[in-house]
C-alpha cells in the first residue's frame, strides 16, 4: 500500500488532476494489450508534464521504495506495462510535444508521449517519414515503441526502431538526468547508450526526450499479391525474391486460416481457397519501382504462384493492406483468447519455420493462424484458444515453448518486435543461457540496484 | 433481452474486445484527457470488472460511465466489431437502476418527460430569457448567460417567441400530394431553431408532399435513453409512437440526427421486451427518414427551379446521422446540386463536435475542448458557412464559431436548399416582370 505521505507528495508535485488513486481509475491501468495476463492494480497513476516532474517522482519512489511502471498507450503485447505488484504507473501521455522537425539534418525531436502517426504526419509536411510502423501506429507512443524497439510491416527494407534512434534525454533510477547523442550521422563517443536504452522496456531509465532519424518519403509504391496452393511454395518464393536482390519495403504472408478470417471481415477480394498468399510492396523512385514490381511478379510466377495480381490503383492497394492490418483482430473474433507470438528466424529459414508451426499445431491439437512479416523472418503464429479452458491452456503453453525452441534452433530469437516483458521473461535462458541472463541482470542492477524501474520485466531479481 | 433491461445482454460484446486500444485513435474524449478511462477499452474493463464483482456500482463508476459522447467513432473503428455504442447504453441503464441519475440530468429529463410542463416552461423561458441571458449585440446569433452556471462562455440560441409546433398548422396541404409526410419536430428545432423547421416544411411542400404536424408529439427521449433513464425514454417513445400512429402518414421525416436515430433504432430496442409496442416501433422505424435521405431516396428533390446561392460551405457530419444512420453522401449530394454552393471539406468532418446533448451540461469544459478542435478545422477551410444535419450540432458549432470570432453562418442542409428554391422563384418572377 502506498503511504498517505507519498501520495501527498506526488499531489504536491503534479497537482491533484494528474494523480489518480481511485479504484475506478486504477482498474484501467491494470492491463495492456497482452492476452491472458492477470490484472494488477497500481496504487496510483501519475501524469508528469516535463522532465522535472519525472525527476521528482523518481525521488519520491526512491524515498518510499515504491516501483514505477512507465506507460505510454498500453498497446504492447508482452505485458511490459502491467504492474507486477502495486506501485506507481507513470503515464507519459501528457508529454506529447513534437519539439522539432529538422529538414536539413533529417531528424525529429519528440517527447515520449507523442503518437507515432502524429510524428509521421508532421514529417510528411516536410516530405519526410519515420519508417517504423507497428500495427498500432495510430495509437502507440514514441516512448513505448522506442522502449520496445518496435518493428512493423516495413522492417525488411527499413529496419526497426533501433535503427532510427540518435539520442535521448533520460532520468535514471537515482534521479540523475542524462542527455546524449545528437544530429550527427557519425558518433562513437563513449559506450553506445542509444543501443542500451532502446528496447530496454523501461527497466533502466525513464525516457523524457527522443531524437530520431527521418528519411525522405518514397516517390512511388506498388503492391503485388501472389496466390499459392501450397504454403511451402510461398515460403520458397520469399527466399527467391530476396535471393534476386529485390528488397521490398514489405513482404507479408498469410496462411489459409488467416485469409479466410480476414476476408470475412475486410471483403478485400482475397482468394479464400488459397493455402497462402504473399503481399509485397516495393517503393522508391518511380522507375526503380516499375522494374522491381515486374521482377517480383516474374519471380512469384516462377515459384509456382497460381495467380499474381498487381494492385491497379490506390483503392485496391489500400484494401489489401487494410486486410493485412486487420489480420490479428479478425482472428481474435474466432475464439475468446488470442495468444500472439513473434518468434523470428533468419529469412532463409521461413519455410522451415512455417512447417514447424504446422506440426506443432497438429501435435498439440490447437488452432494456429499464421501471418506476419515473412520477408524479415518475423512470423506471428497466433493461437486461438479460451483462457477458461485450463486443459487447453496447458497445451498452449507447451506449444508456445516449442515454437520458441524451434525458432532458436533455427538461429532465431524469442521476440522480433514485441519485447520480453513479463510474458516471455522465463524463456530468456533459452536464448542467452544462464550466464547471458546473469549479464542482463548485472546490467539491470548496475543501473537500478533497488529495482525501482519497471521491476519484473525482462529480468527478475534472483 | 434488451440492452436497456439487463447488463448481461452485452456480455458477448464485452468478450469481443481484445484490449488492443485501437479505440484510442478516434475517441474525442480520450484525445483530450489522455486518460485510459476516456477510451472504450477503459470503460469496457470497468464494466467487465463490475460484472465479475471486482468493482461495485458506485457514484464514482457512474461518473466514469458519463465520459462518452456516444459518437460511435470507436465502434466504427473497431476491427473486432465491438458495439461499444450498445455497451455504454446498457451500462448507463444499469447505473441508473442501481445508483439513480446524475442530479443535473434528473431535473432535465423529468421536465422533458412531462411534455406539457416542459412546453410551458420553455414558453415562459422565451418571454423572460432576457433576465438570465444577454443577447449578443446587433445579431441574431444567440445570447450568453448573464450568470456563470458552470457552462463556461457558452453562446446559447435565443428561445423562439413561439414554438414551431404551435406556429405550424396541423396539416399543410398541397395539390395532388405525392405523399403524406408526418414531420417529427425535435426539441431544439421546436424551441430554438424554428427557421430550420420551417425550411423542412417549405422544401417538402415544394416537392409535392403534404405535411402533417401531430400536435401531441414530444421529446424523442434521447437525453433519457443515452443516460440510462430507460423509464423516461420508454414513456417518450410511447407518447410519440401513439401520436404518429394516429396520423396514418406514409412516412416520418426528421431533421435531427439524434431524433432520427431514436425513431429508427432506439424505439425498437426500448421495447424489446414488449411485443405490442415493439411491433409499432418497428413499423414506424421502417418509415422514418432523415430529411436528406428522404429527398435523395424517397421523393427525389426537384432540381429545376434552384436559384443561385453564393456560399463557400463546409459540412460537419453529425455522429448519429453519419455513423448512426449511415447518411453522409446524401447531404453532400444536396449541397452540390445547389448552384453557387462550393463545398470545401474540413479535415475530419466526421469527428464529434462535443455537444452530445446533455454531455455538454455535465462536462462543459471537455465539451468545449472537443469543440475547439472542430472549430479550428472549420477555420482552416476559409468558408463562410458551416452546414450540418442536426440542430444540436448547430447549437454547438454556432457557439464555437461565435467565440472564435469567425464570420461563419451555421445552418442545416435543408435551409440552403430552401434558400435556393426561394431565390429560384424570385428570379423567375423577376424575369416575368
Amino acid at each position: 500500500m502506498l503511504k498517505p505521505e507519498a501520495l501527498r507528495e506526488l499531489i504536491q508535485v503534479l497537482g491533484q488532476e494528474n494523480v489518480l488513486s481511485e479504484k475506478e481509475d486504477l482498474m484501467t491501468y491494470a492491463y495492456d494489450a497482452t492476452a491472458a495476463m492477470k490484472r494488477v492494480l497500481p496504487d496510483v497513476v501519475v501524469s508528469p508534464a516535463n522532465t522535472e516532474h519525472v525527476i521528482e517522482i523518481v525521488k519520491i519512489a526512491n524515498k518510499y521504495q515504491i516501483p514505477i511502471y512507465p506507460r505510454g498507450s498500453g498497446t504492447n503485447l508482452s505485458g511490459g506495462t502491467i504492474p507486477v505488484d502495486n506501485g506507481i504507473v507513470m503515464s507519459m501521455l501528457n508529454m506529447n510535444k513534437i519539439l522539432e522537425v529538422d529538414d536539413e539534418n533529417l531528424t525529429a525531436s519528440v517527447q515520449p508521449g507523442v503518437i507515432i502517426q502524429d510524428l509521421n504526419d508532421a514529417g510528411l509536411q516536410h516530405g519526410l517519414f519515420y519508417p517504423p510502423d507497428p500495427g498500432t501506429v495510430t495509437t502507440a507512443t514514441m516512448g513505448g515503441s522506442v522502449s520496445e524497439s518496435s518493428g512493423g510491416l516495413r522492417g525488411l527494407k527499413y529496419g526497426v526502431t533501433k535503427q532510427y534512434v540518435m539520442g535521448m534525454k533520460l532520468v535514471r533510477a537515482n534521479g540523475d538526468v542524462i542527455k546524449w547523442g545528437g544530429k550527427t550521422v557519425k558518433n562513437v563517443s563513449g559506450y553506445d547508450l542509444t543501443a542500451l536504452f532502446t528496447g530496454a522496456e523501461g527497466t533502466l531509465g525513464i525516457i523524457t526526450e527522443i531524437l530520431v532519424k527521418l528519411i525522405p518519403e518514397p516517390e512511388a509504391k506498388k503492391s503485388i499479391l501472389g496466390v499459392f496452393d501450397d504454403i511451402d511454395k510461398a515460403g520458397n518464393a520469399i527466399s527467391a525474391i530476396i535471393r534476386h536482390k529485390v528488397i521490398p519495403a514489405t513482404l507479408e504472408i498469410m496462411d489459409n486460416m488467416t485469409i479466410r478470417t480476414v476476408e470475412n471481415f475486410a471483403h478485400a477480394g482475397l482468394p479464400v481457397d488459397a493455402e497462402a498468399i504473399l503481399l509485397c510492396e516495393v517503393d522508391g523512385y518511380k522507375e526503380a519501382v516499375e522494374r522491381e514490381a515486374t521482377l517480383v511478379e516474374r519471380i512469384l510466377a516462377e515459384e509456382g504462384a497460381t495467380e499474381v495480381k498487381l494492385a491497379k490503383d490506390d483503392k485496391e492497394r489500400d484494401q489489401i493492406w487494410f486486410a493485412r492490418r486487420n489480420a490479428l483482430p479478425a482472428l481474435a473474433q474466432l475464439k475468446p483468447t488470442t495468444v500472439l507470438e513473434d518468434a523470428t528466424v533468419p529469412r532463409s529459414k521461413i519455410p522451415d519455420m512455417l512447417k514447424a508451426i504446422r506440426q506443432i499445431a497438429t501435435k498439440y491439437n490447437l488452432t494456429i493462424g499464421t501471418f506476419g512479416h515473412a520477408g524479415d523472418g518475423n512470423l506471428h503464429p497466433t493461437i486461438l484458444t479460451d483462457v477458461r479452458d485450463t486443459e487447453e491452456m496447458v497445451r498452449v503453453e507447451q506449444a508456445v515453448e516449442e515454437i520458441f525452441q524451434v525458432a532458436i534452433s533455427l538461429g532465431g530469437t524469442l521476440s522480433g518486435e514485441h519485447g520480453i516483458g513479463m510474458a516471455k521473461a522465463k524463456f530468456l535462458p533459452l536464448e542467452f543461457g544462464e550466464a547471458g541472463v546473469k549479464l542482463l541482470r548485472d546490467i539491470k542492477e548496475a543501473m537500478d540496484p533497488n529495482y525501482i524501474l519497471n521491476p519484473g520485466k525482462m529480468v527478475r531479481r534472483d | 433481452m434488451s440492452i436497456y433491461s439487463s447488463l448481461n445482454s452485452i456480455s458477448e460484446e464485452l468478450n469481443k474486445c481484445m484490449k488492443c486500444g485501437n479505440c484510442q485513435a478516434v475517441c474525442p474524449i480520450y484525445k483530450e484527457t489522455r486518460k485510459e478511462v476516456g477510451s472504450a477499452r477503459g470503460k469496457i474493463t470497468l464494466i467487465e470488472t463490475l460484472l465479475s464483482g471486482e468493482l461495485e456500482m458506485t457514484e464514482g463508476l457512474a461518473d466514469r460511465l458519463s465520459l462518452c459522447t456516444t459518437c460511435m467513432a470507436c465502434t466504427a473503428n473497431c476491427s473486432c466489431g465491438v458495439r461499444f455504442d450498445k455497451i455504454i447504453l446498457a451500462a448507463r441503464a444499469e447505473a441508473v437502476r442501481q445508483e439513480g441519475l446524475h442530479p443535473i440530468k434528473k431535473i432535465a429529463f423529468t421536465a422533458l418527460k412531462m411534455n406539457r410542463l416542459f412546453d410551458l416552461g420553455m414558453k415562459f423561458g422565451s418571454a423572460f430569457q432576457g433576465l438570465a441571458m444577454k443577447r449578443i449585440k446587433g445579431s441574431d446569433k444567440g445570447a450568453r448567460l448573464r450568470f456563470d452556471f458552470g457552462l463556461g462562455n457558452k453562446v446559447l440560441p435565443n428561445l423562439a417567441r413561439k414554438p414551431l409546433k404551435d406556429e405550424l398548422p396541423e396539416v399543410i396541404t398541397v395539390k395532388n400530394p405525392k405523399m403524406r409526410v408526418a414531420f417529427y419536430i425535435g426539441c431544439v428545432t421546436n424551441y430554438f431553431y424554428t427557421d430550420m423547421g420551417r425550411a423542412v416544411v417549405e422544401v417538402l411542400t415544394e416537392n409535392g408532399c403534404e405535411v402533417i404536424v401531430p400536435k401531441d408529439q414530444g421529446c424523442c427521449g434521447t437525453p433519457a435513453s443515452v443516460n440510462g433513464d430507460v423509464k423516461s425514454a420508454q414513456a417518450s417513445a410511447r407518447l410519440n409512437l401513439l401520436a404518429f400512429e394516429k396520423t396514418g402518414a406514409d412516412a416520418i421525416v426528421s431533421n435531427c440526427s439524434s431524433c432520427g436515430e431514436s425513431w429508427k433504432h432506439v424505439f425498437p430496442q426500448l421495447f424489446d421486451d414488449d411485443p405490442e409496442m415493439k411491433a409499432l416501433a418497428d413499423k414506424w422505424a421502417a418509415k422514418t427518414y432523415d430529411i436528406s435521405e428522404f429527398l435523395i431516396h424517397k421523393v427525389p428533390f426537384k432540381r429545376e427551379g434552384l436559384g443561385r446561392v453564393e456560399r463557400k460551405v463546409t459540412y460537419h457530419d453529425p455522429c448519429h446521422l453519419n455513423r448512426g444512420q449511415g447518411i453522409n453522401q446524401e447531404p453532400r449530394e444536396i449541397l452540390k446540386a445547389i448552384p453557387g454552393v462550393e463545398l470545401i471539406e474540413m479535415k475530419e468532418p466526421g469527428r464529434c463536435c462535443g455537444m452530445a446533448g446533455s454531455f455538454m451540461l455535465v462536462h462543459p469544459d471537455l465539451s468545449a475542448q472537443i469543440s475547439d478542435k472542430k472549430i479550428a478545422d472549420i477555420a482552416q477551410t476559409h468558408t463562410d458557412t458551416v452546414v450540418t444535419g442536426c440542430p444540436a450540432c448547430r447549437l454547438q458549432l454556432a457557439s464555437g464559431v461565435e467565440n472564435a470570432g469567425l464570420q461563419e453562418d451555421v445552418v442545416h442542409t435543408i435551409q440552403l436548399l430552401a434558400e435556393s428554391y426561394k431565390v429560384g422563384k424570385k428570379s423567375i418572377s423577376a424575369a416575368a416582370r
